[in-house]
C-alpha cells in the first residue's frame, strides 16, 4: 500500500513543508530530508527568485506539489488558466503525485482564499468527483485529495464527512490525503469520534499523510499550523499507519515557523510509529 | 438548498465586511438578520449558533485579505495611515474582490479603484497613486518572466532606425511627481527594524513614518523598475530615458523612439548621439533588452 497508483508508485518517507525562511538553511547546510512538499500557487509565476530556489532545491531534493486553490468542490469549472500555469509546474517539477482540497473557495469567478467545508450530498460528491477527474486527465499525473479542518456543517448534509470522502475517491478513482490533524480539529468541532472517520478511509488509496499543529480556543479549534503536534493527533497517525503501511508523511507548519531543525525534529517524531509498523509487518 | 446556491449564499455572507468590532455583521445581504440567514443553511451545535459558525469563516476571509494588503503595500500605509489604510482596504476589496487563484494579484485593480475614489487619499491622492503604482511594480517586478537577455555586441549589431527591440517582461517604467521610491525604502527599512521591537520602539518608528510622508516634497522622477540577481532594484532615469524605452515597450521602432525622446529637448544637439549611445549600452549590460521584436 505504501507505494501505490495514486503516488505514482513511490516509497517516499518524512518530508516538510518548504518554506521560505527556511531557504537559505536548506541551500548552504543541504541537510538530509527525504522530501519537501510546496505550496503549488506560490511557484505559479513567470520567473524570479522563487522559481530559481525551486529549481536548485529540485537538483537535491524529492519534492512534491500541494494546492490551496484548485477548490475541487466549486460548483463553477476549473479556472484554465490556473490549470494552465498548474501544468507548467508539474512539468517543472515532475511531481509524482499533486495533491489539493476536498473543499470549495471560489464562486462566479470570486475567491475566497479559504478552504470552506463542503455540504456531504450525492449532488456535491458527483460534480467534485468528475472535477478531480478532469484535473487529473489534464495534468496527466495522479490526484490526492485531502480533507480540511471544518468549522460549520450543512443542514442539507446527507453523509458524515468520511462517506463524502469516499464517495468522492470511488467516482474519481483518485488518491486521498490523509491529513489526521485535520480529522482532529473536525472532530473536536463536530464532536465525532476521529477513529471512527481513520477506521473508515480506503486504505488502498491514501497515497500520503499530513501532521499538523492546531490552536484551541475556548469554544472551538481553528488549524493554524502554528505548533508541534499534540498526542492525540499522534494517536491518530499510529492508527492511521497501522492500517495504510509506512506511508509518505508530511509535517506542516506554516505560522510562526521555528527553525529547520525544530521543524524537521518534530517531523521525525514520525518514525516512531512507521518503525513499529515495519516491526509488526516483520513479525 | 444546491450546490451551487449554498456556496453563493455562504460566500455572501463571508465576504461581506466585519464590524468596527471585527465580529460579523448582524445584517446579513439582502437586509434581513444575519443570525436568520446563517441557521437557514448552518447548522448549530452545542458550543456555537449558526452565526457564531459561519462568523468563523468570515473573520477568517477578512483577516487573510487584509494581512495580505498590508504586506504588499506598505508604503500607501505609511501614506494613508494605519486605520485610513484598513478602512480603505475594505472598501476597495468590497468594490474588487479577488479574480485570482493566487492572493499575488490581490492588489491588481487598486490603482485604477483609488483614481475614482479620491477621497480616500484626499489631498494626498497624488502620492497614494504615486506609491501604489511602484508598489505594484515591485510586485510585477519580482517574479516577472526574464527572456534571454541581449548582450551589449549584439545590439550594437542590430542597431538601425528600424529596429524594434522588446524589454523584459520584469521591467516596469513609472513616471512619478513624488520621489515615492525614497520613502518606500524608508518605511521598508523601519518595517524591518520594528519587527522584533518592543511597543514603544514600534511606535517610535511610527512616528518616523509619518514625518517621513510629510516632509516628502512633490518632484518629478522618472523610475525603472527591474530586476538582477533575483533583486528587485528602483532605478531612477532621466526623462529622455524614460521616454525612448516605453516608447520602445509600446512597439515604436529605433528611430521614432529617440525622435520622440528629444522632441522637446532643449539640449545640445551635438552632445544627443553620445548621450543615447551610454543610455543604451546602460540599459544592455543591465539585460534589459530581449531581441528585437517580431
Amino acid at each position: 500500500m505504501p507505494a501505490n497508483r495514486f503516488n505514482g508508485f513511490t516509497e517516499y518517507g518524512i518530508g516538510i513543508g518548504l518554506r521560505a525562511p527556511h531557504y537559505n538553511h536548506i541551500l548552504t547546510r543541504k541537510p538530509v530530508c527525504d522530501w519537501f512538499e510546496i505550496i503549488s500557487e506560490n511557484f505559479m509565476i513567470d520567473g524570479g527568485r522563487p522559481l530559481r530556489i525551486l529549481d536548485e532545491i529540485l537538483e537535491q531534493y524529492k519534492v512534491v506539489q500541494h494546492g490551496v486553490s484548485m477548490y475541487f468542490g466549486s460548483a463553477e469549472k476549473a479556472n484554465r488558466e490556473h490549470l494552465r500555469r498548474l501544468k507548467e509546474l508539474v512539468k517543472r517539477t515532475k511531481t509524482p503525485w499533486l495533491s489539493d482540497h476536498l473543499c470549495w473557495g471560489s464562486v462566479d469567478g470570486r475567491y475566497t482564499h479559504d478552504l470552506l467545508p463542503m455540504p456531504y450530498t450525492l449532488e456535491a460528491a458527483k460534480l467534485t468527483a468528475q472535477k478531480v477527474r478532469e484535473v487529473r486527465d489534464f495534468l496527466e499525473v495522479p490526484v490526492a485529495v485531502e480533507n480540511v479542518s471544518s468549522y460549520a456543517e450543512f443542514h442539507v448534509s446527507e453523509m458524515s464527512e468520511w462517506e463524502f470522502l469516499n464517495e468522492v475517491v470511488e467516482r474519481a478513482d483518485c488518491g486521498i490525503l490523509l491529513d489526521v490533524n485535520n480529522i482532529y480539529v473536525s472532530s473536536q468541532n463536530h464532536s465525532f469520534n476521529p477513529l471512527d472517520y481513520v477506521n473508515s478511509v480506503p486504505a488502498e488509496r491514501v497515497a500520503q499523510i499530513h501532521i499538523a499543529g492546531h490552536s484551541k480556543y475556548r469554544k472551538y479549534i481553528l488549524d493554524t499550523h502554528d505548533h508541534p503536534v499534540i498526542d492525540p493527533v499522534w494517536k491518530l497517525y499510529e492508527r492511521a499507519i497501522q492500517r495504510v503501511g509506512h506511508t509518505a508523511t508530511l509535517l506542516e507548519w506554516d505560522d510562526s515557523i521555528p527553525s529547520f531543525d525544530e521543524v524537521h525534529d518534530e517531523a521525525l517524531k514520525a518514525n516512531k510509529f512507521l518503525s513499529s509498523t515495519l516491526l509488526a509487518t516483520a513479525v | 438548498m444546491k450546490l451551487a446556491a449554498l456556496q453563493r449564499t455562504m460566500a455572501r455572507a463571508v465576504m461581506q465586511p466585519l464590524t468596527q468590532a471585527e465580529r460579523m455583521q448582524s445584517t446579513a445581504p439582502g437586509g434581513k438578520s444575519m443570525r436568520g440567514y446563517a441557521a437557514r443553511f448552518i447548522k448549530p451545535n452545542e458550543r456555537l449558533t449558526s452565526f457564531e459558525r459561519l462568523e468563523i469563516y468570515n473573520r477568517q476571509y477578512w483577516f487573510r485579505l487584509l494581512s495580505s494588503m498590508i504586506e504588499d503595500f506598505p508604503g500607501l500605509r505609511a501614506v494613508l495611515g494605519d486605520r485610513r489604510f484598513e478602512a480603505m482596504s475594505k472598501a476597495y476589496l468590497v468594490d474588487c474582490p479577488s479574480q485570482s487563484f493566487t492572493l499575488r494579484n490581490l492588489g491588481g485593480r487598486l490603482e485604477g479603484w483609488l483614481r475614482k475614489h479620491p477621497k480616500w487619499a484626499a489631498a494626498r491622492q497624488q502620492l497614494a497613486i504615486d506609491i501604489t503604482r511602484l508598489e505594484w511594480a515591485d510586485i510585477e517586478a519580482f517574479d516577472g518572466a526574464a527572456k534571454p537577455a541581449l548582450r551589449p555586441e549584439e545590439l550594437a549589431a542590430e542597431a538601425g532606425a528600424e529596429l524594434r527591440l522588446q524589454l523584459q517582461p520584469y521591467v516596469r517604467l513609472l513616471d512619478l511627481h513624488y520621489p515615492v521610491d525614497d520613502l518606500l525604502l524608508e518605511v521598508r527599512k523601519q518595517d524591518e527594524d520594528t519587527d522584533f521591537a518592543s511597543n514603544a520602539f514600534q511606535e517610535k518608528h511610527k512616528r518616523k513614518r509619518v514625518q517621513a510622508v510629510a516632509k516628502l516634497k512633490a518632484a518629478e522622477i522618472f523610475l525603472a523598475v527591474h530586476r538582477m540577481d533575483d533583486s528587485v532594484y528602483f532605478r531612477r532615469i532621466e526623462r529622455g530615458e524614460f521616454q525612448i524605452l516605453r516608447a520602445l515597450g509600446q512597439g515604436e521602432p529605433l528611430g521614432k523612439a529617440i525622435e520622440v525622446a528629444f522632441r522637446k529637448s532643449r539640449g545640445l544637439v551635438e552632445e544627443r548621439p553620445g548621450t543615447v549611445r551610454q543610455w543604451f549600452q546602460n540599459w544592455a549590460a543591465l539585460g534589459w533588452f530581449c531581441g528585437p521584436a517580431a
